[in-house]
């Protein structure tokens, strides 16, 4: 075996734990987890069968925990896992999976696949058998700082420009801010009108806040192309920041991944309890509107149905929030089937989207195609979401498809029918 | 040798019309059509009785008892004058070596066309010598029967199958008499002991027809064991119904429900018990509230507990208690292997950096 | 050996190695699998009723949000097998009498016609299940040499039950020891096959419904 393969071994033998051995033994090719994912659904490709992604896992699993695995080894009866296996294996388990969660909550013995792939990419990432985009992301942010390859100074440019359009500035670097604001390059990028907003919610709320100079990206490629060492170091960064500023939240922006990184991995990638707290932007929204301070002066008319990012919703627990809040404002929200914990994937999470190949766009179109079909049957000409990557990867299939449809943020869509505040005024600082 | 049968009857009190109800009863318990009782009246009547020799080996006269106390004496009295029961230990008057001058007379003189009957295995160990009779052993005398029979009728589940001598561990190297004799045809009529009427079924059949009824794989005359006990018991609709009786004495029993949970060997043993039943139709096992043994079946003895239901282990699994423990110990030893090698790979790890990522 | 040789044997010694080869495996391959444990999640819990490991045992028998449409021969033919299944096995006098023997408990059963009827259906849904298995893309796909031995072994049982009672095929005797002869193999191969989910499926649907519990998220 080469010295590649030896370390995909060693790699995949340190993850593999209880839960995994339990799913592997439960499993009884039933297929159901299929039924539950987008691309096979929209492609009738069986290669797609969640539980196949990991395959090369189950066998690492067999030849070294299992007795009769182990016999089998010894006398030449098993097949070692090898290079173009696993460069087989990379469509399946990065182009065709968003981490969208789908199939752990279907499977009939209770098999947590999301979490597998996600184990099993940390073998994928040590053997570099992983997509273009996604490697140059995580490259761009371990050395940069983000994925798009943001330094400080063109964010900087941007808050600058936010504070200017809505006449409150924004802190920088602040000690004893209550939150540390976070943001995801895409935000900063595509959808600056998300910064605009919260300031002026921020304001309304009289919120401390503050963004840290040396750890405002959100996102965590790490996360996505498999490398908890790598995650971890981009997750560092914001710990440290938060710790040095003495914060008390942590406010993880609209970003699917991001929430994930930072609430639910972070802690167990440094290996000890966050010193602060971890809020996503909608659970203190909710909690705002909650408290009376989210008035709106009047609401959205147009009929829209709501998209609910997987890292976020089924993946992340935020379940209430997003239903009460656009609620709140707008007159005529449509609830779909497949809501909440049920919706389906945008189909770009997990890194898909930075994945620029023919093959991997081609894929990304065709299972738009259920979001297609949600919108046209609810024949609504607006939909909602609230994560970035959300947004981009499905104004591209609307684009694909030709669809007028709107596509709007969440929390820009609060901040616009926000009852004002006169910011000359005494605001409610503490 | 005595004239035609029907004078023996007719000297007996006996009458035609008698005689002929009784000829009827037994072809239609043979599932034999109507005219056959007649030809059996008829055959029976001319019958010149042939000889029939009753050999006893490894046996208990069980066999000899059940034929005796069968319908009412004075009709299976009849049966066997019908035929010239020439040698038979238990019946006959004459014993030492007036007895066995009369066996070897019969033998000559009738050779070739003689009934021979046996009841009792043959046991091989030690010669044969575990049974003899006039210092010869039971081996040598069916070796030497055999040869001058027509047929042979191997009566019990001795003769039939090697009955109780040849229960673990067989002692006396216990045979049926199929394992000795290869160029005869043979009946076997199993039971411990047979059913009365099987027997003289058999009889009635060879002496109408010239030849031996219908036989099953086993050797059995279909007639009278081709369906289980099980199928013709009485008490199945309570077997279907779920009822059962769980001790000898409680509701169930008393009320007559079915005994598999008491060991009735029922749906696994052939014979007529269930209709043909015992004592001049009296009652059998089962009706007398005691589960079919399946006497009638061979290695019956062998079967497991005569009181274990047939679904319940025949010997209880010995392997329950050590088998958990032994699957703990190698279990636990496999997880300490397991732990060991992920923390080896944990340890052994060195963190990967963006450089790691190019292929 | 004659039939009632056999069946003596199938239910003597042939079960004291079916049960010993079961109990040992099924132990042994729990400690294997289970004592790999699992890490401390040391991010923050978020709590959400009817969120835990024990409620996604129960809910996960359910079908899932829009599932039973998707794929009603899964579904509806596992449930009419796996219920037929627990029916004929716990509900039926002989079975009933078998556990009575080995752990002393024993429970009213249902009439042998009732049995038989779940036997049939029972069939009736398995055969469904194996032609689903060749005929959905996804299933057919993942299918290997062990899932149609672990259909074969788990058929076999039911259809040699069934033949036995209905006397079928072969003698009684004989049909009635291949049945338990055929329960016995069942024994043996379900330690190490994926019939061990009888036992696995409740550590992961615990383990999925935990994990997610602690984010908020009832599954």
């Amino acid at each position: 075996m080469s010295a590649s393969l030896d370390k995909v071994a060693q790699t995949l033998k340190g993850v593999i734990d209880a839960p995994i051995a339990s799913y592997f033994e439960s499993c009884v090719h039933c297929g159901l987890c299929a039924e539950a994912c987008l691309f096979y659904t929209e492609t009738g490709d069986p290669k797609y069968t969640p539980i196949h992604k990991v395959e090369p896992l189950r066998r690492v699993y067999e030849q070294e925990f299992t007795l009769l695995g182990r016999l089998k080894k010894l006398v030449g009866l098993s097949k070692p896992i090898n290079d173009d296996e696993l460069d087989q294996w990379q469509e399946l388990v990065y182009d065709s999976c968003t981490l969208c969660g789908r199939c752990s909550l279907v499977c009939p013995v209770g098999n947590d696949i999301v979490y597998m792939i996600r184990r099993f990419r940390e073998g994928m990432a040590v053997s570099g058998h992983v997509p273009d985009g996604i490697r140059s992301a995580t490259k761009r942010t371990v050395e940069i700082g983000g994925p798009m390859g943001l330094k400080w100074p063109a964010v900087a440019n941007v808050l600058r420009k936010a504070g200017e359009a809505t006449g409150v500035t924004i802190p920088v670097d602040q000690e004893g801010a209550d939150y540390l604001v976070l943001l995801s390059s895409m935000e900063i990028v595509n959808y600056s009108e998300y910064i605009e907003a919260l300031a002026r919610i921020f304001n309304k709320a009289g919120i401390s806040f503050t963004v840290a100079s040396d750890a405002f990206e959100a996102t965590n490629a790490g996360i996505q192309i498999g490398s908890s060492d790598l995650a971890k170091v981009i997750v560092s960064r914001i710990v440290d920041a938060a710790e040095r500023l003495k914060v008390k939240y942590v406010l993880s922006p609209e970003c699917g991944h991001a929430y994930m990184a930072i609430r639910w991995e972070g802690p167990n990638l440094i290996g000890r309890p966050f010193t602060f707290e971890v809020v996503h932007v909608l659970e203190l929204l909710d909690e705002l509107r909650q408290k009376g301070v989210l008035k709106m002066k009047d609401t959205f008319k147009d009929p829209l149905i709501l998209h609910d990012p997987c890292q976020i919703v089924r993946r992340g627990g935020v379940l209430q929030a997003p239903e009460a809040l656009i609620r709140q404002v707008a007159e005529n929200y449509i609830p779909i089937a497949d809501q909440q914990k049920w919706n389906w994937c945008c189909g770009g999470g997990g890194g898909a989207s930075a994945i620029h190949t023919e093959e991997a766009e081609a894929l990304r179109a065709r299972v738009f195609q259920i979001k297609k079909r949600q919108i046209e049957e609810a024949g609504v000409g607006t939909m909602v979401t609230f994560c970035a990557n959300c947004r981009i990867v499905m104004e591209e299939g609307l684009d694909h498809y030709e669809m007028n449809t709107k596509l709007l943020g969440l929390t820009e869509l609060l901040a616009e029918h926000l009852e004002p505040v006169d910011v000359n005024s005494a605001s409610a600082l503490p | 040798m005595q004239g035609p049968l029907i004078d023996t009857l007719v000297r007996q009190g006996v009458s035609r019309r008698t005689f002929l109800k009784y000829c009827a009863t037994l072809a239609s318990m043979m599932a034999l059509p109507p005219a056959a009782g007649l030809a059996m009246a008829e055959a029976m009547a001319a019958a010149r009785r042939p000889s029939v020799i009753w050999l006893p080996f490894q046996e208990c006269t069980g066999c000899t008892e059940s034929i005796t106390r069968s319908h009412s004496p004075t009709l299976e009295g009849m049966i066997f004058d019908m035929i010239s029961l020439d040698y038979q230990e238990t019946l006959m008057a004459a014993a030492g070596h007036q007895a066995e001058e009369a066996l070897h007379a019969a033998m000559k003189a009738n050779h070739g066309k003689y009934l021979l009957i046996v009841d009792g295995s043959i046991p091989l160990g030690q010669d044969g010598a575990y049974s003899c009779i006039g210092g010869r052993s039971n081996l040598e005398i069916l070796k030497e029967a055999a040869q001058g029979a027509a047929a042979i009728i191997a009566v019990g589940t001795c003769a039939a199958y090697g009955g109780i001598p040849k229960a673990r561990p067989n002692p006396t190297g216990a045979v049926s008499v199929s394992d000795i004799v290869k160029d005869k045809p043979i009946v076997n009529i199993p039971g411990c002991p047979p059913v009365p009427v099987v027997m003289t079924g058999v009889l009635a059949h060879y002496l109408t027809f010239g030849s031996l009824p219908d036989l099953d794989d086993k050797g059995r005359p279909r007639a009278f064991f081709g369906e289980t006990i099980h199928d013709r018991c009485y008490r199945r609709p309570f077997y279907d119904q779920g009822k059962f009786a769980k001790t000898f004495d409680d509701k169930g029993a008393r009320r007559g429900w079915c005994l598999f949970e008491l060991g009735c060997k029922g749906p696994v043993t052939h014979n007529a018990c269930a209709t043909a039943k015992w004592n001049g139709g009296t009652s059998w096992p089962v009706e007398s509230g005691h589960g079919c043994l399946g006497c009638s079946e061979p290695d019956f003895w062998d079967a497991g507990d005569f009181y274990k239901a047939l679904s319940v282990p025949a010997h209880p699994p010995t392997s329950v208690v050590a088998a958990p423990v032994i699957g703990a110990t190698a279990g636990a030893a496999a997880g300490f292997a397991n732990r060991a090698k992920k923390n080896a790979a944990r340890k052994a790890r060195q963190p990967i950096t963006v450089a790691d990522l190019e292929k | 050996m004659n039939e009632l040789q056999f069946l003596t044997w199938v239910r003597g010694p042939g079960l004291d190695i079916a049960v010993g080869i079961f109990l040992l495996g099924a132990v042994w391959r729990l400690f294997e699998i289970y004592t790999l444990g699992r890490r401390k999640d040391l991010a923050a819990p978020r709590r959400a009723a009817g969120a835990s490991g024990l409620h996604t045992v129960f809910r996960r028998s359910l079908p899932p949000h829009g599932m039973l449409k998707r794929a009603p021969v899964s579904y509806i033919g596992g449930y009419i097998f796996h219920i037929g299944l627990a029916v004929i096995v716990f509900l039926g006098a002989p079975h009933i009498m078998l556990i009575a023997s080995l752990t002393g408990l024993s429970w009213p059963g249902l009439p042998a016609q009732f049995i038989g009827v779940a036997t049939v259906m029972t069939m009736a849904a398995m055969l469904a299940m194996l032609v689903d298995r060749i005929n959905k893309p996804a299933k057919r796909f993942l299918s290997t040499f062990e899932d149609w031995f672990a259909w074969a072994a788990t058929f076999l049982p039911v259809l040699t039950g069934w033949l036995a009672v209905q006397h079928l095929l072969l003698p009684y005797t004989t049909m009635l020891a291949l049945h338990i002869l055929s329960v016995e193999i069942l024994l043996i191969v379900l330690p190490f096959t994926k019939l061990f989910h009888v036992f696995t499926l409740f550590g992961s649907r615990w383990y999925n419904g935990s994990a997610n519990a602690r984010k908020g998220v009832p599954v």
